[in-house]
């Protein structure tokens, strides 16, 4: 049962590192790093808080949905309103979306269009994000940084798969289906559905072929007569979109009551690292995310863990993804290999 | 006289003029300050193949680029079997029928041949139809051309031969009807080059149009019906192949005449300076790349490696030269063993007397963004020659040495505060060459010497080299350019797979031979 527990956690855990790590996967594999994973997260989750709250909380909702936008504007954005708080919780995801690709085609631009370094682009990306969604929140909630609390419609609720209950008295089967597979919400079974998804769009489509071929040497799909920037750009948003999701998830589908500061916790790094760990494929990052799951479940239940002969203090735990993934870079378990043409702006040579 | 109406239908009546497949109607291109293309007109007729002569930077691989749609020229116009044709982009070009095969391939090594044959040329949004179209395709032209590859091989895993056949595929694919090959047997052995020439007769035999560009005359008089030649960004002459002769086209090329063959008196060989017992190297992979490599080069020699790029010469001149630790077997210096561990570092190297020319030039043989001053004492800068007290830099020292250097090897322009990147490909071989020689090794290690340099440098570099050799000093000579092994060496070693395959001598042996060796045939057992 405690392991059944454990495993459930795990698979909450494991989702928003899942829809990152799948974001970084589509974004390296066209050969733009993103390691502005953890800002497009952080700015996603505190999207979802905040419109989430606008669109459910009544003191927010009159005649008119007004958006108290502030920094300078005298009256607040009036939006008319009709009764759009049942979908507070999907406009919060929207919100995140949006604001989320806003920041990869940033990172886009930079790193496409302009040929910048694309770590420098992720890394202001993230320290962006980070003092952004504080200042905003705190001027439009005074909450120190905080959304209000949501509930009720502004929350993705959890979904009771069917005949769980009944199916629960089924020995062995009966409590995996009703503790560990239903009762989650919807993003969970998104995320889980995203990986068959994204490996046949990889690996079974047009775009996918010309998606990895331009990470590995955009010289070739150049000349083949397609656009490296309009692949790297729709890579690129997939990822947007991918983060957006990931992070709504973390302040409307968690049981944070709201958006907090740093809430994304350097999620977005464990998920890059998820993704070295998965050697950039779609199963790998599956197997990576929920592995690393296991281990933020265990870290959060036990303070540490005694195995008799000594006692592995919790720290390690938390420690043990970037270890993992060191190892696995230095080429101890197989080898790493990232996207070759991974990093380089593309620059007809001359 | 009458004439001919012509219909859209069938193919045009003989007595009517076939419009060239290719015009190029004053073509002008520039890179910033550097003008690429300077009023290009050319015709290529259909079903000929036509070659393109230059030294390197004349400008072909740019015209051909622009007629790929690579790169937009600033004026002029294309005309492609008679139609005006704008191309802007690749995609343009493939509709108008232009495949190119180019110099570096454009294929992603870990697809696999069919992967790559398909990029670009799907038949619809899912894969999987489009592979197996392109699979029964594969095969037709397989069996047409000589052109078989393993459609599952990944390209990784294949021969760049091989590679090269998946270029051309990829054109024919895209039902290419005119097929540009950039510097193609750069990369082929001998027999692989034939092959390739074999394969493109064939294709001219079907009514295709091939444009070939080389350096090398000697393909140029074997395998064109016509050619053109450039020079600094201009066309200088089109001829008939039939009407010139080698001779005649180097001078074209380079606006003078040139000497083709290296002015060599015999050799002065001396005692042996450097020995090398059973040298082996292992790459960062644990790949075996030199398996027990033993040789001895004497004082006043030029030993010749002759090989396939990829077969170990390059580590050898690494392991030489301190830049690889090698992972057993010893080298005596005037009988003393060297330190080969990973400590000993090319300084060391220099200590000892080797001076290194490495294979390439950008990434090891200068700091490109460094002026010239710099990369003349980089790696001798703590000489005293060039050190002031407290072991304060003498610029100064440095400066007036490299004035020297670049006075002394024709360096143009002789200013040594210009950075390594702003000269031309045989003016920076040559600083890297005058700061090596001037160090006054018992041993030069000498790699690619003549790699994207141009004929009038080519000349200079070879005297050079030979010159070194008469002052009694021993010469490696590591190249993939067989004329060039042919013409300097006094012996020559073939490599093939890490190991010595043989040892000839120049005047004993011939290409044919020496080509066999670099496949790894023994000529002997072949009888």
């Amino acid at each position: 049962m405690e392991l059944l527990q454990l495993m459930d956690s795990a698979l909450r855990l494991a989702t928003p590192l899942l829809l990152a790590a799948l974001a970084g996967l589509f974004s390296e594999r066209s050969g733009i790093f993103d390691i502005g994973l953890e800002g497009k997260m952080l700015a996603g989750a505190f999207a979802a808080g905040a419109f989430a709250t606008f669109a459910g909380d009544p003191s927010y909702i009159g005649e008119y949905w007004s958006v108290p936008i502030g920094l300078g504007l005298t009256d607040p954005l009036k939006i008319p309103l009709g009764s759009w708080g049942v979908w507070s919780v999907w406009i919060g995801l929207g919100a995140a979306i949006i604001v989320s690709i806003i920041l990869a085609m940033i990172h886009a631009f930079a790193s496409i269009t302009l040929r910048g370094n694309q770590l420098i682009s992720g890394v202001a990306i993230n320290f962006f994000a980070s003092g952004t969604t504080v200042l905003v929140a705190k001027q439009w909630f005074a909450m120190g940084g905080n959304t209000p609390s949501l509930d009720g419609s502004q929350r993705f609720s959890t979904i009771t798969l069917p005949g769980a209950e009944a199916a629960a008295d089924i020995p062995v089967i009966g409590p995996i289906y009703e503790g560990l597979i239903s009762g989650h919400n919807i993003i969970v079974y998104a995320a889980l559905a995203a990986v068959p998804l994204s490996w046949w769009v990889l690996f079974r489509t047009r775009f996918g072929l010309r998606l990895r071929a331009v990470g590995e040497n955009p010289g070739a799909v150049d000349t083949a007569g397609i656009s490296v920037v309009k692949l790297r750009y729709s890579a690129v948003l997939i990822a947007g979109l991918l983060c957006g999701i990931s992070g709504a998830y973390l302040s409307l589908g968690t049981s944070a009551p709201g958006f907090s500061p740093e809430m994304s916790a350097q999620r977005g790094f464990i998920a890059l690292a998820a993704l070295i760990f998965a050697k950039w494929s779609p199963k790998g990052v599956l197997g990576a995310a929920l592995l690393f799951g296991f281990l933020e479940a265990i870290g959060n239940k036990y303070q540490s863990i005694d195995i008799g002969a000594f006692v592995i203090p919790v720290q390690f735990m938390q420690a043990l993804p970037y270890i993992l993934t060191v190892v696995i870079l230095a080429g101890f378990i197989g080898k790493a290999i990232p996207p070759k043409a991974g990093g380089e702006p593309y620059v007809k040579e001359r | 006289m009458s004439t001919v109406t012509e219909t859209n239908q069938g193919r045009a009546p003989a007595s009517a003029p076939v419009p060239p497949a290719i015009e190029l109607m004053g073509i002008s291109k520039a890179f910033g300050p550097v003008q690429a293309n300077k009023d290009i007109s050319m015709t290529v007729a259909k079903g000929a193949i036509h070659g393109i002569v230059g030294e390197n930077g004349a400008g072909k691989s740019t015209l051909m680029s622009i007629l790929y749609g690579f790169y937009k020229a600033d004026s002029g116009s294309i005309k492609i079997n008679g139609v005006p044709t704008e191309i802007t982009d690749s995609h343009d070009a493939i509709a108008a029928g232009i495949g190119m095969v180019h110099q570096h391939f454009m294929l992603v090594e870990n697809f696999t041949v069919l992967e790559n044959v398909v990029l670009g040329a799907e038949s619809g949004a899912l894969l999987k139809p489009s592979l197996a179209k392109a699979r029964g395709e594969l095969k037709r032209l397989a069996e047409e051309y000589e052109l078989d590859v393993d459609p599952d091989a990944v390209i990784e895993d294949i021969s760049v031969g091989f590679q090269q056949r998946v270029e051309i595929l990829k054109a024919l694919y895209r039902q290419a009807e005119i097929l540009i090959l950039d510097e193609p047997t750069g990369v082929l052995t001998p027999a692989e080059a034939d092959h390739l020439f074999r394969i493109l007769r064939n294709l001219k035999d079907q009514g295709k149009t091939i444009v070939l560009i080389t350096h090398k005359l000697r393909e140029i008089m074997d395998v064109t019906d016509s050619v053109s030649v450039m020079r600094r960004g201009q066309m200088t002459a089109t001829i008939e192949t039939s009407t010139t002769s080698p001779a005649d086209l180097a001078e074209a090329m380079v606006g003078r005449r040139v000497m083709l063959e290296v002015n060599k008196p015999p050799a002065q060989v001396g005692e042996t300076v450097m020995e090398i017992k059973d040298l082996c190297v292992k790459d960062s992979f644990g790949v075996e790349r030199l398996k027990s490599v033993s040789m001895s080069i004497k004082r006043g020699e030029i030993l010749g490696i002759a090989g396939v790029a990829g077969n170990g010469q390059s580590e050898l001149l690494e392991v030489l030269g301190g830049i690889h630790p090698a992972s057993g077997g010893e080298i005596l210096m005037g009988g003393e063993p060297i330190d080969l561990s990973v400590k000993a570092n090319a300084g060391h190297r220099r200590e000892r007397g080797i001076a290194h020319v490495p294979e390439d030039r950008h990434k090891r043989g200068l700091v490109m963004p460094f002026k010239t001053w710099e990369n003349t004492a980089l790696g001798y800068h703590n000489l005293p020659k060039y050190s002031k007290k407290f072991g304060f830099a003498d610029q100064g020292a440095m400066l007036d040495d490299a004035r020297g250097k670049m006075e002394r090897f024709d360096i143009r322009p002789p200013n040594p505060q210009l950075i390594a990147s702003s000269f031309s490909g045989g003016n920076q071989q040559k600083i890297v060459l005058a700061r090596e020689i001037e160090s006054n090794p018992d041993v030069l290690l000498i790699g690619q010497p003549t790699r994207g340099v141009d004929i009038g440098a080519i000349e200079f570099i070879h005297q050079q080299i030979v010159n070194l050799r008469d002052q009694g000093k021993a010469i490696l000579l590591v190249s993939v350019e067989l004329d060039e092994i042919q013409a300097l060496s006094d012996r020559i070693l073939v490599m093939f797979d890490g190991r010595i395959q043989g040892e000839r001598l120049p005047e004993n042996t011939d290409e044919k031979e020496l080509g066999l060796l670099m496949a790894g045939v023994n000529p002997e057992d072949q009888q």
